[in-house]
């Protein structure tokens, strides 16, 4: 067996290529994606920790399915934001979406 | 566990190879074939740790809906590549630092503490199967499910909403 603690590696590898993901790009439609990689790395985490610490109940399944759900979700009311700001602005750099700085 | 290991291994590499390809890659469909590459390797490591509806949620969910959803708004509105503008400075370099803090951080954390985790049983046959999950989602957790039907009902009116062609109006 796998240690547990590769996953959790593998995982924070995941999360923290999103978070820079995030920080770093300008294209907000490739920031959206770095904030799916962090969605996807807390799956790999709630998956192995229900394989590792209660394998016998199937609840820790049931969190990731929620977790698929909410990323959908999430997907689908960023790009109809960007959508509607590229009508409005012509542009979906997130330097160049600054209505509410002043 | 020697081949799970390799495996694990090469799974791994892929898949944190693509996740850095995806950061790497000027063109966002690169970024986007990258990404379905990683969630296609995940998927394998859902596989491997025996969550075979997990998998094939993942292959389906995000490979499937999500990353077509993703191509089809970048090619819609014809976003491969950002003209030139002026950056902020400093945010390439302060972006790494706080990655790689945070990695160093969980690394720390995870290595520091002892897992004290009980050792696991062999997977039993029809273990995680849809149907295991479909009672256990419908009879426990009957309550977060509905609640995320309408998180979703909500994701998709917000959608329309926003992206619905309207009058222009005078301003006020």
């Amino acid at each position: 067996m796998i240690p547990i603690s590769y996953y959790l590696i593998f995982a924070a590898a995941l999360f923290c290529i999103g978070l820079f993901g995030v920080l770093a790009r300008r294209n907000a439609i490739a920031i959206l994606m770095g904030i799916e990689l962090m969605l996807n790395a807390v799956n790999v985490n709630l998956i192995s920790f229900w394989r590792y610490a209660t394998p016998e109940k199937i609840n820790g399944q049931v969190f990731a399915v929620i977790v698929f759900a909410v990323a959908a979700a999430e997907v689908a009311v960023g790009l109809a934001i960007f959508i509607s700001v590229y009508r409005r602005r012509g542009t979906v750099s997130a330097d160049e979406i600054d209505l509410l700085k002043w | 566990m020697i081949p799970d290991m390799i495996l694990f291994i090469l799974l791994a590499i892929v898949a944190v190879t693509s996740a850095l390809g995806m950061l790497l890659s000027r063109s966002a469909v690169y970024s986007a074939l990258n990404l379905v590459l990683n969630f296609g390797t995940v998927a394998v490591l859902y596989l491997l740790l025996g969550a075979p509806f997990i998998a094939l949620a993942q292959i389906t969910v995000y490979a499937g809906a999500i990353m077509v959803l993703f191509l089809f708004v970048i090619m819609l509105l014809g976003v491969e590549q950002l003209r030139k503008g002026s950056a902020l400075p400093w945010q390439q370099t302060l972006a790494i630092i706080s990655g790689l803090l945070l990695l160093a951080l969980t690394a720390y954390v995870i290595f520091i503490r002892p897992m004290t985790l009980p050792q696991v049983s062999p997977t039993q046959l029809g273990f995680g199967t849809p149907g295991a999950i479909g009672e256990i989602l419908f009879n426990k957790y009957l309550l977060p499910f509905e609640v995320t039907s309408v998180l979703l009902l909500v994701a998709m009116i917000g959608a329309i909403v926003l992206t619905g062609k309207r009058e222009p109006k005078t301003k006020t």
